[in-house]
């Protein structure tokens, strides 16, 4: 597939962004300056980059608890999202939703979700809308190798493929639900497989390869465009961190082995897009430490943003209940 | 007006507003051949990009339905309510919360239509009138009609609010008559009906439960007792300034609900009365709800369960002999 270069070099520019700002986040998250969970993303930077480039502004994501890197993937506002965390009312959310439920329905992110498995019907509703309406939006939806379990996604995806809609189910497989190995928990080698049973293509992705999930990514867009239906993509991933900060009871040891992230990190998702845009000469050592250094400086900025927005007024808890509103009891 | 049956009412409902605005549909199990009622000829005069029987999946089609409403879409959802209980987590994760939780960027203008099919044999597994659990969770409109009218104009109004709107129908009502406004009829949400003007006693009944205190009402006049009744409508909102006057007038409340007595609706309204209205009552409370047990099969048995004319009259004299 013949790539645009500009969108090769958005990729690199859109992962840094979301590593470093997931370093900024843990970095102020262990400083003390938040203490809410938040899951970071680092380490599966390809599979929302990747997957999220092949989408039109006007499509739609949904997302999950590890919330992070699909707004930022989508071209969300960083400034936004890290108020949204600090529970500031810049924030996404005016401080309402915090981490895991980031949203910026302007630009078709119809939000994450903190229940696994909760927001893949959501989407699937989403895509109805655009069946019923005969537009060309397409829907995405990320879980992880965890929802995949759900009967949510199952029901899901049944409905979508009997309804022919243009939505695209997104598996984030980063091995493990919080310690428990997918291995365990899934009946067939690959969530991929699964695909079979609902009478849709079961693409199995490198996760780690952002080119191999753009491509992925549009051949699913394309079909769904046609109206030809549902794609289930697996990303196979990894989580680099704990499934949450705070979580500090976890010893990684206990279920994973400090091998296994070595061996995976060699694969990391930014250096193998990064060391081939060098080698075909799109790029140069130096252009991509910029982007690196800019977009660190970025995630600074955010979260001077953030600081420096204010916290919501009491007030303000009582209001966005209802788009109509009633008196409260 | 014109004399009609309770479900018809629904349906007319239904068939004005997907007229009225191209952007509501309507989704639900074995609805276009209207296997409950609600639902006839609404295929071959919208179509089936409109009208779109479901898979048995009901959490996935009540989150689809979320999802539709999202960007713009207005789906109506049939279902039955103790089919709910599969689909609590779009229900209360996603319809509930999300405009909140979005700190107010989404909205849904989303209706589900529910049946609740109790009272004729139907044992525990299908004869559940839980609104009350979803008037305690924020985000969700919460509508009880009892008569003809009220269910027409409800649902109109239902379908048209911007917010999720759950609309629980008494399956006991279904086949009642009453006269329906011929013009455009809608019926607004926090506006209680006082059914029958007395005296002596309040009676805020629920659903079902109005035909259940008009008869014991009508029957307390022979008596020599007279009865106020009010029907609530909507629970959430919630008239409660209607049922405070009515209590402040009479001075005595019994409230009637369909509904399991624990943390019911009938609980509800007599806290606000107790907390608001302390000072206007000269009798304790009476809750007519349903027993705290499952709904048994045997017709012999489940009966017992329910508010019915003679447990509300026992409670209105209760109230007076206090």
């Amino acid at each position: 597939m013949d790539i645009n270069k500009d969108v090769l070099v958005l990729m690199l520019e859109r992962m840094w962004l979301i590593r470093n700002f997931e370093l900024k986040v843990m970095e102020v998250h262990s400083a003390g300056e938040f203490a809410a969970a938040a899951h970071p993303y680092i380490g599966e930077e390809a599979v929302a980059v990747g997957s999220c480039l092949a989408l039109k502004d006007t499509d739609y994501i949904a997302g999950n608890h590890r919330s992070h890197g699909h707004p930022i993937a989508k071209g969300g506002d960083i400034n936004r999202a890290m108020a949204e965390l600090y529970g500031k009312v810049d924030g996404y959310c005016k401080g309402k939703g915090g981490s895991m439920h980031l949203a910026d329905f302007s630009i078709g992110i119809l939000g994450e979700s903190g229940i696994v498995g909760s927001s893949v019907p959501v989407a699937t509703g989403a895509a109805l809308a655009s069946k019923i309406d005969g537009d060309d939006f397409v829907s995405m939806v990320f879980f992880g190798d965890g929802a995949s379990n759900q009967g949510a996604c199952h029901e899901s995806m049944n409905l979508a493929s009997v309804w022919n809609l243009p939505v695209i189910f997104l598996c984030e497989n980063n091995q493990f639900a919080v310690t428990t190995s997918f291995k365990d928990t899934v009946a067939v080698d690959h969530v991929s497989d699964r695909a079979s049973a609902y009478n849709m293509p079961g693409v199995l992705v490198d996760g780690q390869d952002c080119i191999a999930m753009y491509e992925a990514t549009v051949q699913a867009v394309d079909r769904a465009r046609k109206g030809e239906g549902p794609t289930l993509i697996e990303g196979l991933t990894y989580r680099y961190e704990e499934h949450s900060l705070g979580l500090g009871r976890v010893r990684r040891g206990e279920y994973r082995s400090e091998k296994d992230i070595e061996e995976w990190k060699k694969r990391d998702p930014i250096y193998i897009h990064q060391d081939r845009l060098i080698s075909q000469g799109i790029l140069s050592a130096q252009d991509c430490k910029k982007i690196e250094e800019d977009t660190m400086k970025r995630c600074e900025e955010a979260v001077e943003f953030a600081r420096n927005s204010e916290f919501p007024k009491p007030e303000e808890a009582f209001e966005d209940m209802w788009a109509n509103p009633i008196p409260l009891p | 007006m014109t004399q009609t049956v309770f479900i018809e009412a629904i349906n007319h409902a239904t068939k004005e507003e997907m007229r009225n605005d191209s952007n509501v549909f309507i989704m639900g199990e074995d609805i276009s051949l209207s296997v409950y009622g609600a639902t006839q000829d609404l295929l071959s005069e919208f179509g089936d990009q409109r009208v779109l029987d479901t898979p048995l999946s009901e959490n996935g089609f009540v989150g689809a339905a979320v999802g539709a409403s999202l960007v713009g879409k207005r789906p109506l959802v049939e279902t039955v309510s103790s089919f709910m209980w599969v689909a609590m987590d779009q229900f209360i994760s996603q319809a509930a919360k999300m405009r909140y939780m979005f700190g107010g960027q989404a909205k849904l203008p989303v209706t589900f239509r529910v049946s609740m099919l109790y009272g004729s044999g139907a044992a525990a597994h299908h004869s559940d009138r839980n609104y009350p659990m979803f008037m305690n969770m924020p985000g969700m409109k919460i509508i009880v009609p009892s008569t003809p009218a009220d269910a027409k104009g409800l649902l109109k109004t239902a379908i048209r609010d911007d917010d999720p709107c759950i609309v629980f129908e008494d399956g006991n009502l279904y086949g009642t008559r009453g006269e329906v406004p011929d013009d455009e009829h809608l019926v607004p949400f926090g506006v209680a009906n006082i059914l029958k003007s007395g005296s002596d006693v309040t009676i805020v009944a629920i659903a079902g439960g109005v035909i259940h205190a008009l008869a014991a009402a009508k029957e307390l006049e022979s008596q020599g007792v007279s009865a106020e009744v009010i029907d609530p409508r909507t629970l959430v909102p919630l008239d409660k300034k209607t049922i405070l006057d009515s209590v402040e007038k009479t001075g005595r409340l019994v409230v009637v609900d369909p509904a399991h007595k624990v943390c019911s609706a009938a609980s509800e309204i007599s806290s606000i009365v107790a907390q608001e209205g302390f000072w206007s009552l000269q009798a304790p409370i009476q809750k007519v709800a349903a027993e705290q047990v499952h709904i048994p099969y045997s017709q012999a048995l489940e009966k017992l369960i329910y508010p019915d004319k003679d447990k509300i009259i026992t409670a209105v004299n209760n109230t007076l002999e206090s």
